[in-house]
């Protein structure tokens, strides 16, 4: 065997190493490409996020950004590029960090006829996950929905759906936490509950957190850096106070409005 | 309990929690093979009277249909064991979860085993208080009928399951349908010898074929035919490796066209 070989294996590690010297970011995007016969929908997207740091991942509707997830996820196959999660490569083990990742949603629904608790009682065995009803109820606790884990999802408003999503979503204490949208269709009480139980997390647990979401306050609010993508393509990356100096404006929403119309920073 | 074990037993435990908090759900378990049992159990008092060959052997009309009932009922639970997922938006829930295909797999055939024994079984205990006819008549080679026919009903639901993956939940007409395309061919009720003789080759490559002509052997020869059962066993190894790479070939498809987060009512 070569000296420094190891065979296909030793090259699979290779494509992910990053160095004796550097930490090895919670998730590694390198060229993410996804293309729907002629439609390009994601372009050559790289970005990365390290453990205990959000990252928003902002666009218009059709930008990319839940095909970015989607493909981060293993529920969109890329056409190429490359994702290590948690030190895996997804696109061929992806396993591993499957169990100590999830993903929420207003798109993706539980059951809607098995109750909360039953709900939790599933996806904690799909986890492997002991004392699943002591987590359960501590993360009734803490986002407030302690009264409803015995009635079913289906009879569940949209914020108490989202509430419990986001509970179901930390049920494996997940080292990289990624959402769609968190707040989207929540009043204003009920969407502060959620991004404090965010910023909460993250500071307990040292989580990496990636969210796409349209609400350029939130993102202030909890996001370190914000990627910009505009028809697949990756056009702004940085802190949320960076981006608005560099765009000489006042908040994060007129940036993202000079980024949709085209005009330069 | 290993991982792999959990993971399972979690789909099955949904089907359950699915199960016992919704009474049309328990009504539809037993429903249609007590009445199809019913059917052809008054069909049969008529023909006991007016068909010699019936009435040389009561039993073989209802052990056809009950036995009809095992294919029919564990393809259709399969396949709408699956569908529950679709129609509450839990696919992807699921996918991003460490359950493999092939547990899923695995969990859709469990559950749809138990209801296909408390459906059939339910008809059968039936069939013998209301018309003194026992399907235990059949003997040992009941339980190779019951399984073989079983496996078939899982092939076909898998492979229909797959297709709503691929094309949506617009193509579940075809799953609820597809089984009874075989049915005709299969010799349930008359022997494959009544068929057009351009239509036997076909008849043949069917697993059910051969158990039926089995099941008749049993009932009218009182012969148990090791050959016919050989061939079932044989085909249904095809018929079930045909199942299981089209649910995976078409699961692959779904997730290269971006499906599986728009999959939902």
């Amino acid at each position: 065997m070569p000296v420094g070989g190891g065979g296909r294996r030793a090259d699979r590690r290779s494509r992910f190493d990053y160095g004796n010297a550097m930490p090895e970011p919670a998730l590694r995007v390198v060229d993410l490409t996804k293309r729907y016969r002629s439609a390009l929908a994601v372009d050559a997207v790289s970005f990365a996020v390290e453990s205990g740091e959000t990252v928003a991942l902002l666009g218009g509707n059709g930008a990319g950004k839940t095909t970015v997830l989607g493909m981060l996820l293993g529920l969109v196959a890329p056409t190429s590029g490359r994702i290590a999660a948690l030190g895996c490569d997804m696109r061929r083990r992806p396993r591993g960090a499957l169990a100590r990742m999830n993903f929420s949603s207003p798109y993706v629904d539980m059951p809607h006829r098995l109750t909360v608790r039953e709900n939790f009682s599933v996806f904690a065995r799909l986890y492997a996950l002991d004392n699943a009803g002591a987590r359960t109820a501590a993360l009734a606790r803490e986002l407030g929905f302690e009264d409803l884990l015995d009635r079913p999802v289906g009879t569940l408003s949209a914020g108490q759906k989202t509430r419990a999503s986001l509970a179901r979503a930390l049920l494996n204490r997940p080292d990289l936490l990624l959402l769609d949208e968190p707040t989207a269709s929540l009043d204003p009480d009920t969407a502060d509950v959620v991004r404090t139980a965010l910023e909460a997390y993250r500071e307990r647990t040292g989580a990496a957190i990636l969210l796409a979401s349209h609400n350029m306050a939130e993102v202030e609010r909890l996001c370190d850096r914000a990627i910009v993508l505009k028809a697949g393509r990756t056009v702004a990356c940085g802190a949320p106070a960076a981006l608005i100096a560099r765009y000489g404006r006042r908040d994060l929403e007129e940036v993202f409005l000079d980024i949709a119309r085209g005009r330069a920073a | 309990m290993n991982d792999a074990a959990r993971r399972v037993g979690a789909i099955a435990l949904r089907h359950y929690y699915l199960v016992r908090g919704s009474w049309p759900r328990i009504l539809d378990l037993i429903y249609w093979p007590a009445l199809q049992m019913l059917l052809w159990g008054f069909i049969t008092l008529f023909f006991m009277e007016n068909s010699s060959w019936v009435a040389q052997t009561a039993g073989v009309l209802l052990s056809a249909a009950l036995l009809w009932d095992v294919l029919f009922r564990s393809q259709i639970s399969l396949f709408t064991g699956f569908l529950e997922e679709p129609w509450s938006r839990n696919l992807a829930n699921l996918l991003i979860t460490p359950l493999r295909p092939a547990e899923f797999m695995l969990a859709l055939a469990a559950t749809s085993l138990a209801r296909t024994l408390i459906g059939v079984g339910g008809a059968a205990v039936l069939a013998w208080l209301l018309f003194d006819f026992s399907l235990l008549a059949l003997g040992a080679p009941l339980a190779a009928f019951f399984a073989n026919l079983a496996v078939l009903g899982w092939a076909i639901g898998l492979l229909v399951s797959g297709l709503v993956l691929r094309f949506g939940l617009g193509a579940q007409g075809l799953g609820w349908a597809l089984v009874f395309l075989i049915q005709p061919v299969s010799g349930v009720f008359y022997p494959v010898a009544v068929l057009p003789e351009w239509l036997r080759p076909v008849a043949w490559t069917l697993p059910s074929s051969h158990l039926f002509e089995g099941m008749r052997a049993v009932l009218v020869d009182g012969t148990f035919r090791a050959d016919l059962l050989a061939n079932a066993i044989a085909l249904n190894a095809v018929w079930l490796t045909a199942g299981v790479c089209g649910f995976l070939f078409l699961l692959r498809r779904a997730r290269e066209l971006g499906l599986i987060l728009q999959s939902g009512e």
